[in-house]
């Protein structure tokens, strides 16, 4: 999944234009070459004009344009019960996700190293993957009721399948070249594992990191607004009842954006500090 | 057949004995399965010496490579380094790979004191040596690079460095330079010979390249595919006191490579 | 895995896991674990339901609706996306975001502008299907080889016929890869709407039954929706195997 922002390329664009373009159109095309956040500010104008023109309309009565949207969020971030949503939303989610990049990460590279260990757990984690895990959040209820560590194992159940494969696979596609190398340095086992395995398979390990939280992000939604209405659920939730679409719409919004920002931000991480080799790509 | 170039050239599956071996390979035999990839190899490795294994592929050359390294075992038979038998990998032994083997994330320099650091030598120890052998192989002011950023060419500098850098009396080299161009290629032959003047170690050499196996072995060993065995034992004599491009139009030369040729290219095709 | 020199396949795992189930289902441990064998004997006795037919049907309807919308307009986005510079520029951000954002929360502004019913089901489906295929179609088209195109161009063959015969042909691994995933992610999608409007399908099914404490028809159904998005799965796999061949060789 390649996210679009890439940082690295917004540098070179500065100054980087020596010979005078002929018409306005050509020095527009070469501006646009150089810098992706031209197109990152295009296709987001575009969006939201179309967005604007829809409510504008209206489409629906339950459409509201995209400046009575802005107006909303400013209004809800002025009056704080963005940050008290944010606060109740984000607990169970770093939580649950943390809990399964933990435990998804050790069960994925034992599969990965033991063929007992992939026996036993892997079918199971193929079947919860390409399952529609949404339809047990329901149960959870059941046993842990409405709070905090329901909308946890609402997290969990979905990040974990996703981060537990994709460590499993990473493992099993370290280059093996390199670990014959390791052994024919009379590396031992450990070693193995955590000075060619690991690094090696880091990536791939942080790529199911990135799928996990986006997972997560899911989860956290779907126990928000089935389970247990707080945090930015109980905002859609409650504005949705009140028919303050603007609201609603915001709430939604702001939940997509940080979701879409935090993997982005990660990607950034993964490509700038964990792999060098990666940086200057 | 009267050539000087042949002082000694042994058809079959004979086994060659020399009065000082480091490596011995005696009768192994290696299936994948169904297949047979070798069959009763015997051979001896000659201390201080570069022998080649050539052959068409197929004909088992790296898996012979890897076996006489322990990072696969044999079927049947064993290997004595030393005079002992040996089962796995050890420190006597240093394996250069074909694609390298680098780890990316690992400045040149960690690449090459990998061998050591693995033994548990301290870092500025080992960072010692290593700068050394990255100095020798010609990648001095490289050490901080990433692989990425070298060359193939470079990258299998590395790779011998690292190689060198625990002090192995066997090297073992498998097809070091098919990913190098042409020029480097010829560059890194001449570099060799000079590493095994002066680093007085046994080499054993894979290659599918009959000139490259001419130009710089002491001995050259033919394998025959399906199953790998051993064809024929040319030791090229090849008067190395000449400059290389004297040595690549000598007419000895050229007559091991035909020699060569004409045993190889029924397995062409 | 192997034991005692033989093989065993990788799947046999899960009897292993179903029989764990069984011991602890018998032992009555959890209300919310009933024995395997009352699953399946209910949910033996749940499929001859008429409110599980009518049930399936709605589903399979916005099911099918959502995956042939998100099919019909996810692959030529996706391939005007690896041809078309500006088009790309324009939708890549867009794209991007949404094939890993949290759909789950559009929901509701789908039930306010959809209705609490089957549209709004389908609409979700297509919402989850569409992006990875739109993606999937993009990097297909993008990979083709320009030696293939080259040489198509050589042998003198108009744009048309590169478009349809070299460039659409060769990108089809990567588009059914896509179609693949966006069937298990349609899947997913027609569970969660489903689950959040509640009133239809399925989602009506999994309130009542846990509404009622009834485990036995809650896992039954469960098990069921399972088992059919992996025979999905499986089934893609199994055409895309078909075609692999080519794909490994271009």
């Amino acid at each position: 999944m390649q996210m679009t922002v890439s940082p690295a390329k917004l540098d070179n664009g500065i100054g980087a234009s020596k010979e005078a373009p002929a018409t306005f159109i050509e020095s527009v095309r070469t501006f646009a070459d150089q810098r992706r956040s031209f197109w990152i500010v295009i296709s987001l104008a575009i969006l939201f004009a179309a967005w604007e023109m829809a409510g504008r309309i209206p489409i629906s009565f339950a459409f509201p344009t995209f400046f009575e949207t802005v107006a909303a969020f400013a209004e809800m971030v002025a009056d704080g019960s963005m940050h008290r949503a944010y606060f109740l939303t984000l607990q169970p989610l770093l939580l649950g996700v943390v809990l399964s990049a933990v435990i998804g990460i050790a069960l994925g590279v034992a599969m990965g190293l033991s063929d007992k260990a992939e026996w036993l757990l892997a079918p199971v984690f193929i079947v919860l993957q390409a399952a529609p895990m949404a339809a047990l959040v329901p149960l959870v209820t059941f046993v842990y009721g409405i709070g905090l560590t329901a909308k946890t194992l609402a997290v969990i159940m979905l990040a974990l399948p996703v981060i537990v494969l994709n460590s499993y696979k990473a493992v099993r596609h370290v280059n093996p070249s390199l670990v014959d190398m390791c052994r024919s340095f009379q590396g031992t086992r450990l070693q193995q594992i955590f000075k060619i395995i690991i690094p090696d398979a880091s990536p791939v390990l942080f790529a199911g990191l990135r799928l996990g939280i986006a997972a997560g992000f899911i989860g956290v939604m779907l126990a928000e607004l089935l389970i247990t209405p707080t945090g930015i659920g109980d905002l859609i939730t409650y504005h949705r009842s009140v028919a303050n679409y603007a609201h609603m719409y915001a709430a939604v919004a702001s939940i997509i954006a940080v979701s879409t920002l935090t993997l982005a931000g990660l990607q950034y991480v993964e490509t700038h500090w964990l792999r060098p080799e990666k940086r200057r790509k | 057949m009267a050539n000087p170039a042949l002082a000694r050239s042994s058809a079959g599956v004979t086994a060659v004995t020399s009065n000082d071996p480091v490596v011995q390979v005696c009768d192994v035999c290696k299936n994948y399965r169904d297949v047979e990839a070798l069959r009763g190899i015997n051979l001896e490795f000659e201390r201080g010496k570069l022998t080649t294994l050539l052959g068409p592929s197929g004909c088992g050359k790296t898996t012979l490579l890897k076996i006489i390294a322990g990072l696969v075992p044999a079927t049947s038979g064993e290997i004595r380094v030393n005079g002992r038998a040996v089962t796995g990998p050890g420190p006597e032994r240093a394996f250069v790979f074909q694609d390298f083997a680098l780890m990316p994330w690992a400045t040149v320099l960690r690449n090459v004191a990998f061998g050591l650091e693995l033994k548990g030598v301290v870092s500025a120890e080992r960072n010692r040596i290593a700068r050394r052998y990255i100095e020798q192989v010609g990648l001095a002011g490289f050490e901080e690079k990433y692989p990425h950023e070298l060359s193939g060419g470079m990258r299998q500098r590395v790779g011998i460095a690292r190689a060198f850098a625990v002090n192995a009396d066997v090297l073992l080299l498998d097809e070091p330079f098919s990913a190098v161009d042409e020029q480097n290629r010829r560059k890194f032959q001449e570099d060799l010979l000079r590493l095994v003047e002066q680093e007085k170690k046994t080499f054993i050499f894979v290659t599918h390249s009959i000139e490259e196996a001419v130009y710089v072995s002491d001995r050259i060993v033919l394998l025959s595919p399906r199953p790998g065995r051993i064809s024929q034992v040319i030791d090229p004599m090849i008067d190395r006191s000449a400059s290389p491009d004297d040595i690549r139009r000598d007419a000895g030369y050229l007559d091991v490579v035909e020699e060569i040729w004409q045993g190889l290219r029924q397995y062409a095709e | 895995m192997t034991l005692f020199g033989t093989r065993i396949p990788m799947m046999t795992s899960l009897i292993f896991w179903l029989l764990v189930w069984e011991i602890v289902g018998q032992l009555e441990l959890m209300f919310l674990i009933p024995p395997v064998t009352s699953i399946i004997a209910a949910g033996i006795d749940l499929v001859q339901t008429g409110s599980w037919q009518s049930a399936s049907m709605i589903t399979l309807r916005s099911f099918v609706y959502g995956m042939a919308l998100s099919i019909v307009v996810g692959v030529p986005l996706g391939v005007l996306m690896g041809r078309v510079k500006v088009i790309d520029n324009i939708c890549g951000l867009w794209v991007n975001m949404f094939v890993s954002a949290p759909l789950s929360a559009l929901v509701p502004i789908l039930m306010i502008l959809f209705g609490l019913g089957e549209t709004t089901v389908f609409v979700t489906v297509f919402l989850f299907a569409v992006w990875i295929i739109v993606l999937d179609a993009r990097a297909g088209v993008m990979q083709v080889p320009t030696s293939l195109v080259e040489m198509g161009r050589s042998y003198g063959a108009s744009r048309w016929t590169i478009f349809t015969k070299i460039i659409l042909l060769s990108a089809l691994p990567e588009i059914l890869a896509g179609i693949r995933i966006g069937l298990i992610r349609g899947v997913k999608g027609v569970v969660i709407g489903q689950i959040l409007v509640s009133v239809i399908g399925y989602g009506e099914l999994f309130e009542l039954y846990s509404r009622n404490f009834d485990m036995e028809r809650f896992w039954a159904l469960t098990m069921l929706l399972f088992v059919v998005a992996m025979l999905l799965s499986a089934g893609v796999e199994h055409f895309e195997k078909r075609i692999e061949y080519y794909a490994g060789a271009r």
